[in-house]
């Protein structure tokens, strides 16, 4: 695990928070749209907050796209789930709301889960049988050089 | 009766996201990690691979499929069960799935963390 690894992880936690909490409070300014007046969603896009949670949660899935690419699906969720960490501090020190002792206990679950997997390794799954083939062909032209 | 409901819809939003996240995860191995193809080939060629794999497409569809169903379900159930019901049996679900379809190793530490952290998310959400 590099810095830069590191970086993309915090960069899916993050993004995910951000983008939701925007998108969230940008919805409850436009209002609720009902499946009779689906052109209420052209109008949310308009929405400033909306709009850049949009772009925040495209952020979001660029970087947990990077992530899969080089760690396991079970090692990256958990990695996710922090984002509800952070909003809960979010709530709680930045906009000095009241947050309940079970959410205190939801805290405390999800930050112990995500400290037992990232003991452990990043990547455990073999090798695709496609890149094992692209491996040998990188040894095969070393061995003809 | 409309309990039956909220929960097909549960289990209908469960099923898309696993589904999803276990073929995004595929497509991201295929591609290969995009770190070292973005210096070997440069940035373009890590999109054009993303975007020209098919699992990277069915993904995406299947993640749209649970978007939609989790905004159809909200309107038979409550958001207070149905955003942390289906949020925590996600996460136990992509536990079995990664371990039966992308072969990773998911270890006592993973399963633990795997529980940990779908309790912790149904007490947040709820």
């Amino acid at each position: 695990m590099t810095l830069r690894k590191y970086l993309v992880l915090a960069g899916v936690t993050v993004f995910a928070a951000a983008g939701d909490s925007m998108l969230s409070h940008g919805m409850k300014q436009t209002g609720s749209i009902s499946l009779h007046h689906l052109q209420g969603v052209i109008f949310a896009v308009l929405n400033p907050w909306v709009a850049v949670g949009i772009v925040l949660l495209l952020a979001f899935f660029a970087a947990y796209m990077n992530a899969l690419s080089w760690a396991d699906l079970t090692y990256v969720l958990p990695a996710t789930s922090l984002g509800y960490v952070l909003l809960a501090l979010v709530a709680r020190f930045v906009l000095q709301e009241q947050v309940s002792p079970l959410r205190w206990l939801g805290i405390a679950l999800i930050s112990g889960g995500v400290g037992f997997v990232a003991g452990g390794p990043a990547l455990t799954s073999h090798p695709h049988p496609e890149n094992v083939e692209a491996n040998e062909v990188v040894v095969g032209s070393g061995v003809d050089r | 009766m409309k309990s039956l409901y909220t929960w097909s819809g549960i289990l209908v939003i469960v099923l898309a996201s696993v589904v999803g996240d276990v073929l995004l995860a595929r497509a991201m191995k295929q591609v290969g990690d995009v770190h070292d193809v973005w210096r070997r080939s440069g940035f373009w060629t890590v999109i054009a691979r993303t975007l020209g794999n098919p699992n990277f497409f069915l993904g995406v569809t299947a993640m749209a499929v649970a978007f939609f169903s989790l905004l159809f379900s909200l309107s038979w159930g409550d958001v207070s069960l149905v955003a942390p019901a289906a949020a925590s049996l996600t996460f136990i679900g992509n536990a079995f799935a990664a371990k039966i379809f992308l072969h990773e190793k998911v270890d006592r530490r993973r399963w633990i963390a795997a529980m940990l952290v779908a309790a912790g998310v149904a007490l947040l959400a709820g």
